[in-house]
């Protein structure tokens, strides 16, 4: 990453993760599910929602009645719903806006990754033309500021046959039509808003749309404690008769307000407009990037398992029924507008292994910039001549910590472009071929890898519960994972450190007398 | 199985969670208007005069037309551009002309203006410029209003009544 600024908060955000991993656990720790924290906070605000709709009254006249009397007189089960969906849609907002930051700030929005940054730059209109809706229909005080101020903002752009703020002229102006355009406005966009939300995670697989456990009961009890304590109340009823003064306003969705009231209407637009526009073409900003070819099946050696379509984070290989006269009836097919080169595709593929006979070894899908071929061939040359007890190949992703400080007379190490890469039978390999006395894989933490999900299939792989698994007779203690952020160097020498010292007092493992040492290209 | 040290950073860490969302969900408190200070709008959508003079048909145009269309007079749509100026206490606040609505400049203008001015006793004089005279005011009125605090007091145009408004 070029960006010295964002290379720093980058880095400060790695190490606020790991703080937070510290003080709550690793698995309650949001920050590695804040796009899915939105999807939890857009069902309680939804179902909270359909409560609030029963007792709802739509007319000027009685909607702020109709609320008074669900926050007072149905206390605490209605005041409770209430407090539910507004502050349901406070933390919504609250990780949206973060799970953007965080997306940009780990590079993950240019690329194949486009679309899902792209379709997401709507959904935070959507999530706060629902809020200030939303806002309106208590008609208070609030939402007279709000409406006022939303109809002259609107008003300004001067598209509109009539002016939307006239609505709001004097006490006798508004009609309850105007309450019912706005329920069914405030229920439309929400739905829209799932709609979008749908397609905005259309090209990931295996999208996280579902917090953890952990996160969902802590935060549930949280808002419910919240709202028990603090409950949501209303400001006094609106009243076109009178100018709103001092407000009590939800800066969650409201911070843009100000800046219209002292700055005007175009400044308003041009910042909302602006920021839009801006965010909209981030991903084409970043051309400068070169990007890895994609993946590339072979169809000769795929046999259409089906790991690799499973396995991908973007959906970008498909299987479909294959018509080459091949004994095998399925095939892979590459989608490479969607492929990030991550090579989790070609560790997938259980052709990737060096103890199949063929040089160049060859597999089913491929990345051209880095052919598995060329892995084997660098885990021999990294290793060739390593000496001493303890001699470890460590296996690492081009986004963690560096590796190249930890290179030594024992040590020999390999970047990949993502841990996931990293095939099974290539460490069955290094160790079997007597290459090194352990591995030690490592790789960006899991929730944060560029690439998604490299470290968790990586692990499950070489804990044997995902295919391909790590050989059963390979000694378990003789490969070891660490995960490290680009800023956890330090911890990751000491754990290779360590590894090292437990290596060297392992016996020497015994071998076919067969078995000879490779030696490096 | 959640660690005890975990547990008790849990209640820290969404106690935070919920002081943050619990306080910037109602504060800090902004100040809109100044409570003492009274508002007032001047809003109104009007059409101007058509520009030009009508045209009486004679019985042969008449004539030549689709019986559904025989009106006695030709006019043209396009409409003149509203100006509109108003005085507060022999100070002029507002001025503004503005055009139709409309490709065929052959709709309403309209005018909007909200501003706060101090409780109390007020004159307002308000003139509209909407024919083809441009040096004379078509419409004009003055008024003196006293004003309470935080009390919304607006100038409109009532199109019936063809006069100002003031409620």
């Amino acid at each position: 990453m070029s960006n010295p600024i964002k290379s720093a908060l980058r880095a400060g955000l790695f190490r606020a993760e790991s703080a937070w991993d510290g003080l709550v656990g690793r698995e309650a720790n949001p920050m590695y599910h804040l796009g899915a924290m939105s999807w939890y906070f857009f069902w309680i605000v939804g179902a909270s929602g359909l409560y609030l709709f029963v007792p709802y009254d739509t007319s000027a006249a009685r909607a702020w009645n109709s609320i008074e009397y669900i926050t007072r007189e149905q206390w605490y089960w209605g005041g409770l719903i209430r407090s539910l969906h507004r502050y349901g849609s406070d933390a919504m907002v609250l990780t949206m806006m973060l799970h953007l930051v965080r997306e940009w700030l780990l590079d993950r929005y240019h690329g194949a990754r486009w679309f899902a940054w792209f379709t997401g730059v709507p959904l935070i209109w959507m999530v706060f033309s629902s809020g200030i809706t939303g806002y309106w229909l208590v008609w208070d005080e609030l939402a007279q500021y709000l409406a006022i101020g939303t109809a002259e903002w609107l008003d300004w752009l001067g598209i509109f046959a009539q002016s939307i703020a006239r609505n709001f002229l004097t006490r006798g102006a508004l009609t309850d039509r105007f309450f019912t355009l706005l329920i069914f406005i405030h229920i439309a966009v929400p739905l829209f808003l799932l709609f979008a939300m749908w397609i905005h995670i259309l090209r990931i697989n295996r999208a996280d749309t579902n917090p953890p456990r952990q996160l969902v009961i802590g935060t549930s009890i949280m808002l419910v404690a919240l709202s028990l304590i603090h409950p949501a109340t209303s400001h006094p009823a609106a009243d076109l008769g009178r100018s709103t003064a001092i407000l009590d306003p939800d800066w969650f969705f409201m911070a843009l307000y100000p800046l219209y009231d002292t700055k005007g209407p175009a400044m308003a637009w041009g910042v909302s407009i602006g920021v839009t526009l801006l965010l909209s073409v981030m991903p084409w900003m970043a051309l400068r990037r070169k990007r890895s070819s994609a993946a590339e099946v072979l169809a000769s050696h795929c046999n259409g398992c089906g790991n690799c379509a499973s396995d991908c984070p973007f959906g970008a290989v498909t299987i479909r029924p294959r018509q080459d006269g091949s004994p095998h009836r399925e095939i892979a097919v590459m989608q490479p507008d969607l492929c990030t080169s991550c090579g989790i595709c070609v560790a997938s593929c259980n052709k990737s292994n060096p103890f199949l006979k063929g040089d160049p070894h060859k597999t089913g899908i491929d990345l051209p910039d880095f052919a598995f071929d060329l892995v084997v061939k660098r885990v021999s040359a990294r290793t060739h001549g390593l000496t001493g007890p303890g001699r470890v190949l460590v296996l690492g992703c081009d986004h963690g910590a560096v590796l190249d400080h930890l290179k030594g007379h024992s040590v020999g190490v390999l970047s990949l472009p993502c841990t996931g890469m990293v095939a099974p039978s290539v460490i069955d390999y290094a160790l079997n071929k007597d290459l090194v006395d352990g591995v030690l894989v490592t790789g960006c933490r899991p929730g944060e890898c560029f690439h998604r999900l490299g470290p968790e299939w990586t692990a499950m792989r070489l804990a044997g519960e995902r295919v391909p698994k790590l050989r059963g007779a390979v000694d378990k203690e003789r490969v070891r994972l660490f995960w490290a952020a680009s800023t956890e160097v330090k911890a990751l020498s000491r754990d290779l450190a360590e590894f090292r010292v437990q290596l060297a007092e392992m016996p020497k493992p015994e071998r076919p007398e067969g078995t000879a040492r490779r030696v490096a290209e | 199985m959640i660690k005890p040290q975990h547990i008790a950073g849990q209640i820290v860490a969404y106690t935070a969670f919920a002081l943050m969302i619990g306080y910037f969900a109602s504060r800090p408190a902004y100040h809109h208007h100044a409570p003492e200070n009274a508002l007032l709008k001047l809003s109104l959508t009007h059409a101007g005069q058509r520009v030009g003079e009508c045209k009486d048909r004679t019985p042969e145009e008449l004539a030549k037309m689709p019986p559904n269309m025989r009106t006695k007079q030709s006019c043209g749509r396009e409409r003149n551009a509203v100006t509109l100026e108003m005085d507060l206490d022999g100070k002029l606040v507002f001025q503004q002309t503005a055009r139709p609505a409309g490709l065929s400049a052959d709709g309403r203008s309209r005018f909007y203006d909200s501003r706060e001015v101090p409780a109390g006793q007020h004159v307002m004089r308000v003139r509209m410029r909407d024919g083809n005279n441009a040096n004379i005011f078509d419409q004009k009125a003055e008024l003196t209003v006293t004003l309470e605090p935080r009390q919304v007091f607006v100038v409109d145009f009532d199109e019936e009544d063809g006069k100002f408004s003031f409620q």
